[in-house]
């Protein structure tokens, strides 16, 4: 089988409108990350102490574990479009590079899944 | 390079090739924290939320191993990262826009955005240690 024309290899590969979703998306959850981590960094200032009661007791409370899911996720989501950059800069081969974006997708899947969980596990009460 | 169509194609030079500066310092920077975060970060964060959903036990092992020597490097590692992230990030929503890349403006935000990074650690540890 031969490589096929010229305009066969690239058609697919340019500009399908789509382009700046990966960029625009790492700008959004940007937001979400300085947002959503200076929130959890002034409330560790605010805390009185940082003793198992008093965390559970915060993080237990509506807002803070609203915004904690939130965390989870832009910062997960983030790190996820992130680390796929240095793959795609540093692991050339196809397959490989292929492996390691799978196995970063289930990695930041999991990450979210199990965040939340927790999370709400606590907002419901496990250990009021 | 797998494809054999992108073999023989000239390649950029690297990193040792380029003399050094603050626009590639304060750029590098932002990949190493921010990679650094994405494994070490989330992992503490996941630690830290799986042991409060855990229990008390679960928490009081955690206190212990970041209350250590060890853990409080960890933790103003993790803290220096994300503030040093946070600043060169700031930097780029300004780039992103189109304004700040005049020679010298460029130049002075890449030594600044370091240097706030830094200043706003030392902040954050000097009220959470001295309250």
């Amino acid at each position: 089988m031969g490589n096929g024309t010229s305009i066969g290899r690239v058609r697919g590969l340019g500009s399908a409108k789509t382009g700046v979703h990966h960029w625009l998306l790492q700008r959004f959850t940007a937001i979400g990350n300085l947002l959503s981590v200076l929130f959890l960094a002034v409330s560790i200032l605010l805390l009185p102490d940082l003793s198992y009661a008093t965390v559970v007791e915060w993080i237990a409370r509506p807002v803070p574990a609203v915004v904690m899911i939130l965390l989870v996720v832009t910062t997960f989501w983030h790190a996820r479009i992130g680390l796929q950059v240095l793959v795609e800069d540093y692991v050339h081969d196809h397959a490989n590079k292929f492996a390691c974006i799978a196995a970063l997708n289930l990695a930041a899947c999991s990450g979210i899944a199990f965040g939340a969980f927790c999370v709400i596990r606590l907002a419901l009460g496990a250990h009021a | 390079m797998a494809k054999d169509g992108t073999r023989n194609r000239p390649l950029s030079p690297h990193l040792q090739i380029w003399r050094w500066g603050p626009h590639m310092f304060v750029s590098i920077l932002h990949r190493v924290t921010g990679d650094g975060m994405a494994f070490a970060g989330l992992a503490l964060l996941l630690w830290w939320l799986g042991a409060l959903a855990g229990g008390p036990e679960a928490y009081a092992l955690l206190t212990k191993c970041m209350t250590s020597p060890l853990g409080y490097v960890v933790l103003v590692g993790i803290s220096w990262a994300f503030f040093t992230h946070m600043m060169s990030g700031l930097r780029h929503f300004v780039l992103d826009v189109g304004a700040g890349f005049e020679l010298k403006t460029n130049k002075t935000w890449s030594i600044v955005c370091p240097i706030l990074g830094v200043l706003a650690t030392v902040a954050f540890w000097a009220i959470l240690l001295l309250r």
